[in-house]
């Protein structure tokens, strides 16, 4: 007896278990690193002793222990940390004695608009070379491309930032090499993307940050294109008397767009964890230089609640490049019925 | 009968170092020219690090060597340099090149530890993983999983930091240098562990494995014993790779500030106190350990990728 009415509904039936799989498997993961977090708060420094001066007495220490909660169970303590968490209260950062939520929404905008920049300019870049050096494997400048992401992937982010200052900023003068320049605010987000100065300030850490990316992608398209290139239904779009044109570009570099777009959604998530190193190059006022001033000062507030926002933004891209998968590739939805 | 003796003398298997020349390996390793002078750089690299004592022309680390009216010379190729200071000074009349030559003996000390560090680490958890299975397996490799989402430096700067806290503000040199040695170990580990578990699955099927367990053998001396020394091959390859990325973290935490202190700088530290000096126009301050620092990791990554294909038939 079929359970489904027709196959349709049976699909989507399957995508909506896969869905709801991947889903609870992301809370997992969000739950574990939440318990980590939790810990880091809880028992790396004490938390009295960040609010209390040296000299406070035994007695007044309790008094604020209790009206923090700190002498309820562990369990319970984990469970409002965690609810206050999902309401986004992460706690007092010791630093600023300010509310680390502020702080982190303050410093988003520069630090998304640095990533998408350096997305952009990895996948343009990143796409236009790995098609070039599959399409002309042996012209000179297809070596060029070569040398450069094996330096791209061998020299840490950081030299590249400071090479690039030392020739973009000393001794040429033409670009800004710290800071955003001037920002519009549109609402609480601040944007740099409107002002020349702002654009102008986004020119070097973008290409420092995507530089790894566009490496990545240069290697992904020239190897998916050399393995489309050989395969049977180009031959045969040659055969049909296409334009050399048309075959590249139409048939070759669609086929080739799905594993990287799935790689540089997956990359989104490293791009906003590397930020950190760039935004501390070029002085870039974003969530990662917060973080990096965190760690220098045992700001344990401020790094537990940066932990949890990057494994949220990590956990959300792995579940929507895993869902848009299956949608944009019907391949893999036979498989969807197996349990994982 | 001595005619007999003498063939099984003379069909004696050839000596270890005659098989290592004799190999593929070798043979791969002849016919790459790139390869052979990455390998050179390695050794020059290694060799310079080992004998910083008695190479560099000046002890950094000695406050009596230091002279300020010797601060910020150029290089000696330049009119204002000095003899003997052939790559220049910084702000403290530190010599560079002696600066560089011990730097690089913290930076491979902090690499080669840190990856000794994460292969024990992983090599344990992925043979207890693999050999044990349920429970075990499940949960050492949940965790590998959930780790792997992040960024092996943000994990590091998180080790950092919580160390940090719980060790309590300043830490001594030695500290700092243990510290980064355990947050590079607990951020490398995965892989090792992935990559151990993966070829004990398969290992721990065969005959031997079996006739180990109906002799009566305790599990972990099977495990030990027998199962490791099997496993042990791709180990190597991922070493290698991974102790070019070692010596980045270290190089980054340190430039981040949360690394080796001024007072024993490492490459990254170096930097890091270079990077003041751009805009006023002492570049080789900077420039001269940026540049030890890419090419030692571009020439342990070339011997690495070689490594790779060399002892992994398949990609041939």
């Amino acid at each position: 007896m079929p359970l489904f009415k027709n196959a349709d509904a049976a699909r989507e039936t399957a995508m909506l278990a896969f869905t709801i799989r991947r889903a609870l498997q992301a809370l997992g993961v969000l739950l574990a690193v939440g318990i980590i977090a939790f810990a880091m708060f809880r028992f790396a420094g004490d938390p009295v002793n960040q609010i209390v001066s040296i000299d406070t007495p035994a007695a007044e220490r309790e008094e604020v222990r209790r009206s923090l909660g700190l002498d309820d169970p562990v369990p319970v303590q984990f469970g409002r940390y965690f609810l206050r968490a999902a309401q986004g209260n992460f706690g007092i950062s010791y630093q600023f004695r300010q509310p680390v939520a502020q702080l982190l929404i303050d410093r988003m905008p520069a630090t998304l608009e640095l990533a998408f920049c350096a997305t952009v300019f990895a996948l343009t870049f990143g796409i236009l070379m790995g098609v070039y050096s599959a399409l002309r494997r042996d012209s000179l400048l297809s070596k060029l491309f070569q040398a450069v992401s094996l330096v791209g992937i061998s020299l840490p982010t950081f030299l590249i930032g400071i090479l690039l200052i030392y020739l973009f900023s000393v001794t040429l003068g033409l670009l800004p090499s710290y800071g955003r320049g001037d920002t519009v605010r549109l609402g609480w987000w601040t944007s740099g993307l409107f002002t020349l100065s702002g654009l102008k300030a986004l020119i070097m850490p973008s290409i420092t940050l995507g530089l790894f990316q566009m490496t990545l992608i240069m290697r992904l398209v020239r190897a998916e294109m050399l393995e489309v290139l050989r395969s049977d239904y180009i031959r045969f779009a040659r055969a049909r008397g296409l334009k050399t044109r048309a075959i590249h570009f139409g048939h070759a570099l669609k086929n080739t767009l799905v594993p990287v777009i799935t790689i540089a959604g997956l990359q989104l998530g490293a791009i906003i964890a590397f930020a950190i190193i760039t935004e501390t190059v070029f002085q870039w006022p974003g969530m990662g230089l917060l973080f990096v001033q965190a760690v220098q000062n045992v700001d344990i507030p401020i790094m537990a609640a940066y932990l949890l926002l990057v494994a949220a933004i990590f956990v959300t891209i792995n579940l929507i490049v895993d869902i848009l998968y299956t949608v944009v590739d019907p391949r893999l939805r036979s498989t969807l019925r197996q349990p994982v | 009968m001595a005619d007999a003796r003498t063939t099984t003398l003379a069909a004696k298997p050839p000596g270890f170092l005659a098989r290592a020349l004799d190999s593929d390996v070798w043979a791969s390793f002849t016919r790459s020219k790139l390869t052979m002078a990455a390998a050179a750089v390695t050794i020059l690299f290694f060799a310079a690090a080992l004998l910083a004592g008695l190479v560099s022309p000046q002890d950094p680390f000695n406050p009596a060597e230091l002279e300020l009216i010797n601060s910020r010379l150029p290089p000696i190729w330049d009119a204002e340099g000095q003899r003997p200071f052939m790559l220049g000074t910084d702000d403290q009349g530190r010599d560079m090149l002696s600066a560089i030559l011990y730097g690089l003996r913290i930076s491979l000390l902090v690499g080669f530890m840190g990856v000794a560090f994460a292969a024990t680490l992983g090599i344990t958890l992925g043979l207890l993983a693999g050999y044990l299975g349920g429970v075990t397996d499940t949960l050492i490799m949940r965790i590998a999983d959930v780790q792997l989402t992040f960024p092996a430096i943000l994990i590091a700067l998180l080790v950092d930091g919580v160390a940090k806290s719980v060790l309590g503000g300043h830490l001594d040199p030695a500290t700092t240098l243990s510290v980064l040695v355990f947050s590079i170990g607990l951020s490398f580990w995965v892989q090792y562990a992935r990559t151990v578990r993966g070829s004990v699955l398969v290992e721990k099927n065969k005959d031997y494995v079996a006739a180990a367990r109906l002799i009566g053998l305790p599990a972990p001396v099977i495990m030990a014993r027998h199962v490791l020394p099997n496993v042990l091959g791709p180990v190597l390859v991922i070493a290698t790779i991974n102790l070019a990325l070692a010596i980045i973290t270290e190089a980054t935490l340190s430039f981040l500030g949360s690394g080796m202190p001024d007072t024993m700088p490492s490459l990254g530290t170096l930097i890091r106190i270079g990077n003041n000096y751009l805009f006023s126009g002492e570049w080789w301050i900077v420039a001269f350990p940026g540049i030890a620092l890419a090419l030692l990791v571009l020439a342990i990554n070339l011997v690495g990728d070689w490594l790779r294909d060399a002892l992994n038939p398949r990609l041939r």
